[in-house]
């Protein structure tokens, strides 16, 4: 222990500690509270039952009264640690409450009741994860649903984005011809219009193409990215023409010099547009708040907003289905965080 | 390996790229007769086209009759419906009975939305780009695990903003995490943060830094890692303080980089919409309510629908994004100039 302590507090040189050594160590162990402290609090208590939910203060694991079932009784009992009045401890089941006074009985003599004040009394807790949180929303809710037009929309999306703007970007950067400049000036352009900008108009455009309420008037819309057009530009400039001319003295055809030869040297950077596009896609948020109006039709971001908007909220199911939409983007985060962040510090895209 | 997978042929390659494979040599037939007839010119045209196309018609033409629209009135959808009112709908965004009361004015919705961005844009801007340079800063040190570090505080960036808003909704709310800390160490009776004016605030504040902080903090990070570690080496032999080399050596230097993560930070700021609309609704009443809601409520979601006055608003906003966006392309090529030379 001490060994990984000293380990975690060398400095190099074996310098002595410095004061910005200790508001460095602060800072981080403050952020790591922070930024992991309530995405892990969500994912604890996701596993709670609504009644420890409901409990102030609450606990960090997801305590449950244990229950048995007693000979008699239809219903399984709560069980409580009772201190009867000569100061013994005993375990006894609650048949009901009336209130300050609980009737009680001894679970191997389940005919004897006892009168019991429930200030003498302690709940039984075990630790038991509340599975349903997680299986009910799928069997009696949309969320199957909602879950298969998110994945629908962002693989879509996201194949759709990567042929077009690798297509986009192989003219603008293998190509000589007129008003390139000019194209490019206006795919520049276009990241200045953001969604909010636009979104009046651009329902109107969606509704008269029939595409309200459909999951092709999410997708479309999103599919012309500036950022990946720009991207892959920069990167296929870095691609040797050589090997294109070469291509052509062989009689390859232009679709073939795409295909064959830039896009799989192009691979690294359509590796980035494609993790940024899922994540884009999948988090999604205010288009497909407007364009679906059938629940059916909800995206997961969507349906999980309705969901909790609703009066009385059921956090237990909420919880829950927010832990499984934070699942993708969390295993992208895990296994391709090396590739975000290039991305980010390179391009200053997110 | 990785060039004999590119170039063998269809033997022992996967039925999906086999698939694929032929689709694109069926592809390429009427394709050659294509660049027979056409040449490159033309071939570059086909390249371009799809995403042109779907660029054209959902990002190009909405953006130019968004002008048309917000000369328009009435609640129908369509143009062709649409009744023209002139410059109606920016009179009614600027009329007010007193121009230093926001509600005298006629849409005082918009003006609080206005107000409310306002204040958002400079208090959360101002403590992001801190809050982003003192991370950034911590992170370049040499400390242990520097990468486990950068992730902490990179991960919340990649959470839809519907989790984010959920997380914190669940925190702040009355039985939430925050009010029994507080009631742990404090014995504070429990509080409805998010139900009240200033609480709901500042909430929506320290939420959306919560959530792109580590966006920012990336860019300076990689900002701080070009700057030369020769110049801190020779200014720890002169024996310099920190301090001092912090204001004369890191802080000059990445000036670039700090207002590209300025004025990113402002254009973001101005579109704040998501993760607030979760966390808040845009209440207590209105005092979250920003911009993008009022546009977005305007345009689509109210009882009194206005689609002409949110177009005209949205324009008004669009106006403030181009000025930034123009900055920030000053800025980057102030930056790209500066590391040529």
């Amino acid at each position: 222990m001490a060994d990984i302590l000293r380990f975690l507090l060398r400095r190099r040189g074996g310098k002595a500690w410095h004061w910005t050594d200790v508001v460095s160590w602060i800072w981080l162990i403050g952020g790591l509270v922070i930024m992991f402290g309530p995405a892990s609090w969500l994912v604890l208590s996701s596993f709670k039952t609504p009644a420890a939910l409901a409990e102030f203060p609450p606990t960090l694991l997801p305590f449950v009264t244990q229950q048995v079932s007693v000979a008699g009784y239809d219903h399984p009992l709560s069980l409580y640690d009772v201190r009867r009045p000569d100061g013994t401890v005993v375990v006894l089941a609650e048949v009901r409450r009336i209130g300050l006074v609980a009737q009680m009985v001894d679970p191997t003599n389940p005919d004897a009741i006892e009168k019991v004040n429930i200030a003498d009394r302690k709940p039984v807790q075990v630790v038991q994860f509340a599975a349903s949180n997680y299986t009910e929303p799928f069997l009696h809710f949309d969320f199957f649903r909602y879950l298969w037009n998110s994945v629908f929309v962002t693989t879509m999306a996201t194949l759709i984005t990567l042929v077009i703007n690798s297509m986009a970007a192989f003219a603008l950067s293998k190509y000589q011809f007129r008003g390139q400049t000019f194209v490019l000036i206006v795919v520049v352009g276009t990241l200045m219009v953001p969604l909010g900008v636009i979104m009046v108009p651009l329902y109107s455009i969606i509704s008269a193409l029939g595409l309200f309420n459909s999951l092709w008037g999410v997708i479309l819309p999103t599919v012309a990215t500036p950022t990946g057009v720009f991207l892959l530009r920069q990167y296929m400039l870095t691609i040797p023409d050589e090997l294109i001319d070469a291509a052509r003295m062989d009689k390859a055809s232009e679709w073939q010099i795409y295909w064959r030869i830039v896009l799989p040297l192009a691979a690294p950077a359509l590796a980035v547009l494609a993790i940024f596009s899922v994540v884009w896609r999948w988090n999604d948020f205010l288009w497909p708040l407007i364009v679906l109006s059938k629940s059916e039709l909800y995206t997961l971001q969507v349906g999980l907003n309705v969901y909790a908007g609703q009066l009385n909220v059921q956090w237990h199911y909420i919880l829950a289905m927010t832990v499984v939409t934070m699942i993708p983007v969390l295993l992208v985060f895990i296994f391709l965080q090396r590739f975000i962040t290039r991305g980010i510090a390179t391009t200053g895209f997110k | 390996m990785q060039e004999t997978s590119i170039n063998r042929d269809e033997t022992g390659q996967t039925l999906p790229l086999r698939v694929i494979g032929l689709a694109m040599s069926v592809i390429d037939l009427p394709l050659r007769a294509l660049q027979r007839a056409t040449g490159l010119g033309g071939m570059a045209a086909f390249f371009l086209l799809p995403n042109m196309a779907v660029f054209t018609i959902f990002v190009l033409v909405p953006f130019v009759i968004n002008f048309i629209y917000s000369m328009t009135g009435g609640t129908e959808i369509f143009l062709d419906h649409r009744v023209f009112v002139g410059a109606d709908q920016y009179r009614a965004l600027a009329s007010c009975a007193n121009y230093l009361d926001v509600n005298s004015c006629v849409e005082d919705g918009f003006w609080i939305a206005v107000r409310n961005t306002g204040w958002f844009v400079v208090m959360q801007v101002a403590l992001m780009v801190v809050v982003a340079l003192t991370t950034a800063l911590v992170l370049n040190r040499e400390i242990a695990g520097r990468g486990f570090w950068r992730a902490v505080f990179f991960f919340p960036v990649l959470l839809s903003p519907v989790v984010t808003g959920l997380i914190w909704r669940w925190i702040l709310q009355r039985q939430g995490l925050l009010n029994s800390i507080l009631y742990g160490l404090f014995g504070w009776e429990p509080h409805n943060w998010l139900t009240e004016r200033t609480p709901a605030f500042i909430a929506t504040i320290g939420v959306s830094i919560w959530a792109h902080v580590g966006f920012y903090a990336l860019i300076l990070l990689a900002g701080l890692q070009a700057i030369s570690k020769e110049i801190y080496e020779a200014a720890e032999m002169d024996g310099t303080p920190p301090i001092r080399v912090f204001w004369r050596i890191t802080l000059p230097l990445l000036a670039p980089n700090l207002i590209v993560v300025l004025v990113l930070a402002l254009i973001r700021a101005v579109q704040v919409f998501d993760e607030v609309y979760v966390l808040t609704g845009g209440g207590p009443g209105t005092s979250t309510m920003f911009l993008i809601q009022y546009i977005y409520e305007k345009g689509f979601a109210s009882e009194l629908r206005n689609p002409g006055l949110a177009a005209a608003a949205s324009i008004l906003m669009g106006v403030v994004l181009v000025f930034l966006t123009l900055a920030q392309m000053a800025a980057s090529k102030r930056n790209n100039r500066k590391e040529d030379r």
